[in-house]
């Protein structure tokens, strides 16, 4: 199963990636590829097989509610790329 | 100080006062040059690591004393230290300083150890040559013309080029094991959730385990004690991690049974890699282990199930880096348009394609055909080496198909380069240990040799790999 240059272009917009047209080719043709390495994924017969998200069996835990110091805003803001009185500026995502 | 010493033999001169910690501290200091040379360090702070020996100084003074004081320990550029730049390698994170310290930082901290600098990776540990690094290539101790493979190639390099005697990487699909291997020297995977890994930068998450770099299994041991157990602070922390090593040394080989898979024994192994494995095995047969060939039909899958789940959960994770909250901004068109310059613009190559593999993959209309797919294969090999692990005493392979590459050798072929991890993904899919030691030369480059167990079996594997590195022929790392 080929992706064509028009999928490409919508998973970069997925993904929030701004590419430019030679990169969006490259991939196309890198992403076909490792598409048609991952066909060997059919050699397994997986019927019935569980999917396994994670490598050990996990249970929720559940912290104590206790309070704790956080961090403060001046060292939280220290590496926001702009913010101001105390917030962090974003560019703006709804416009009037 | 004169190389080559172990941790445990340098602390042992530290506590008999041999040495003081600020003398090892400037030691470390004057082999700058050498560092550069390999590219080991994106950043080393000297007058913190003045401070920190002098202060682990007054502390043993005092009287406390601690198996690895005094010791210095590089660190992957992944793990947060406090106060110190936290890049990945990668430009998007340029700038940005942790306002917290991982636990395994203060885990260092706490064992006394001196924390050395952060070392060169792939960018956000995606790779297996640390080519991939947005600032610097990282070489090969035993030939600078190498690649010292990767993503912990800075980490690798920095303990084979006699740098320091132990730093910390951390292996997603291999990134400690295959560098070990490539450079001669011992690295280990804990079973995931041994080592927190609150403070490790997110790769994928049910695959990424931190994991130390050392000359000798003891050193690796001791390392890997300091930084086991409990973390309150990561939801995937085992209740009973810690590790105990009190009996490292009380192991035997006669009677022991090691299953070899196969298919880690095929596809693309080089034939002075599998002379030197087969001698290994051969040496461990004279020392009464039965070597026992078996089929682990998964293994031919490994590769691909990485390269769809590995994506997929980087896809997600690497989401937060849109120009908002840390690092540089380039300003787009609103808030869409920015995230997507900035990570159009600041992201490598590597970290793109694999962003795009994992936004495809888990996309509409394709997620039942390879993820979930690839979690299935990774269940069902998880499961045919949980069978293994409960009728052998370890699980047997080479480390890495090659020994050493070329720099820029695989670059024109990205998946010669990626199924080099082929025999190393499985320990990462099933959350097991798995440590790399050195079998011998095979060109005057080192061959790893990779023993896993069961999961929570690390104290069992790194006691049998002390044992196997007695019978292994001993070689002479290449301080420079």
């Amino acid at each position: 199963m080929a992706i064509s240059f028009d999928e490409v272009q919508h998973v970069a917009r997925l993904a929030r990636l701004d590419l430019t047209e030679q990169e969006l080719r490259v991939f196309q043709g890198e992403l076909n590829a490792l598409l048609g390495h991952f066909s060997d994924l059919d050699e397994i017969d997986v019927e019935g097989i569980r999917p396994r998200p994670h490598a050990v069996s996990l249970t929720n835990v559940l912290a104590d509610d206790v309070v704790v110091p956080g961090l403060s805003r001046d060292v939280i803001f220290k590496s926001a790329p702009k913010s101001r009185a105390g917030l962090f500026v974003v560019p703006i995502i709804i416009e009037e | 100080m004169s190389h080559p010493k172990t941790a445990v033999e340098l602390a042992r001169a530290i506590a008999s006062r041999q040495i003081s910690v600020p003398e090892v501290a400037e030691e470390f200091l004057s082999k700058q040059a050498r560092a550069a040379e390999l590219g080991v360090f994106l950043n080393v702070d000297a007058d913190a690591v003045r401070a920190e020996a002098t202060a682990i100084q007054a502390k043993l003074d005092s009287g406390w004393t601690s198996p690895l004081a005094g010791v210095p320990v590089a660190v992957k550029d992944n793990i947060a230290v406090e106060g110190q730049p936290l890049t990945c390698a990668s430009k998007i994170l340029e700038g940005y300083i942790p306002p917290y310290s991982a636990s395994v930082t203060n885990q260092l901290r706490d064992a006394g150890c001196l924390i050395a600098g952060k070392t060169n990776l792939d960018e956000f540990a995606m790779g297996s040559s640390t080519e991939t690094s947005a600032y610097q290539l990282s070489r090969n101790p035993w030939d600078l013309t190498r690649s010292p493979g990767g993503s912990s190639g800075g980490s690798a390099a920095a303990v084979a080029g006699g740098i320091t005697p132990l730093s910390l990487g951390s292996d997603t699909g291999g990134s400690i094991r295959q560098p070990a291997a490539l450079t001669g020297i011992v690295g280990f995977k804990p079973t995931y959730g041994r080592v927190s890994r609150y403070g490790l930068v997110a790769f994928a998450s049910s695959l990424d385990q931190i994991g130390p770099f050392g000359t000798t299994v003891e050193d690796v041991a001791h390392l890997t004690a300091a930084i086991s157990g409990h973390c309150g602070h990561d939801s995937t922390s085992l209740p009973d991690a810690k590790i105990d090593i009190s009996d490292l040394k009380g192991g035997s080989l006669k009677g022991k049974r090691f299953a070899v898979p196969r298919e880690m024994m095929e596809e693309g192994l080089e034939d002075g890699v599998r002379q030197v494995v087969e001698a290994a095995f051969e040496t461990l047969r004279r020392e009464g282990v039965e070597i026992v060939p078996v089929s682990v039909p998964s293994v031919k899958q490994a590769v691909t199930i990485y390269y769809i789940i590995a994506p997929a959960e980087a896809s997600s994770n690497l989401g937060r880096f849109d120009g908002v909250r840390y690092g540089p901004r380039i300003e787009g068109d609103g808030h869409a348009g920015s995230s997507a310059s900035t990570r159009g613009q600041l992201f490598g190559r590597e970290v793109k394609l694999r962003i795009m593999t994992g936004t495809y993959v888990l996309s509409a209309g394709y997620y039942d055909a390879y993820y979930r797919r690839a979690q299935q294969v990774r269940t069902v090999m998880a499961d045919e080496f949980a069978a293994l692990h409960r009728d052998f005493d370890a699980v047997i392979s080479p480390t890495s198909p090659t020994v050493a590459f070329t720099i820029g050798s695989l670059s024109e072929d990205p998946m010669a380069l990626k199924v080099l991890d082929s025999c190393t993904i499985p320990a990462n899919m099933g959350g097991f240990p798995a440590i790399s030691l050195n079998a011998g030369l095979a060109d005057g480059l080192p061959v790893g040799l990779q023993l896993m167990g069961p999961v929570m079996g690390d104290e069992r594997i790194l006691q049998l790999a002390y044992t196997v590195e007695q019978v292994m022929p001993k070689v002479q790392l290449p301080f420079g």
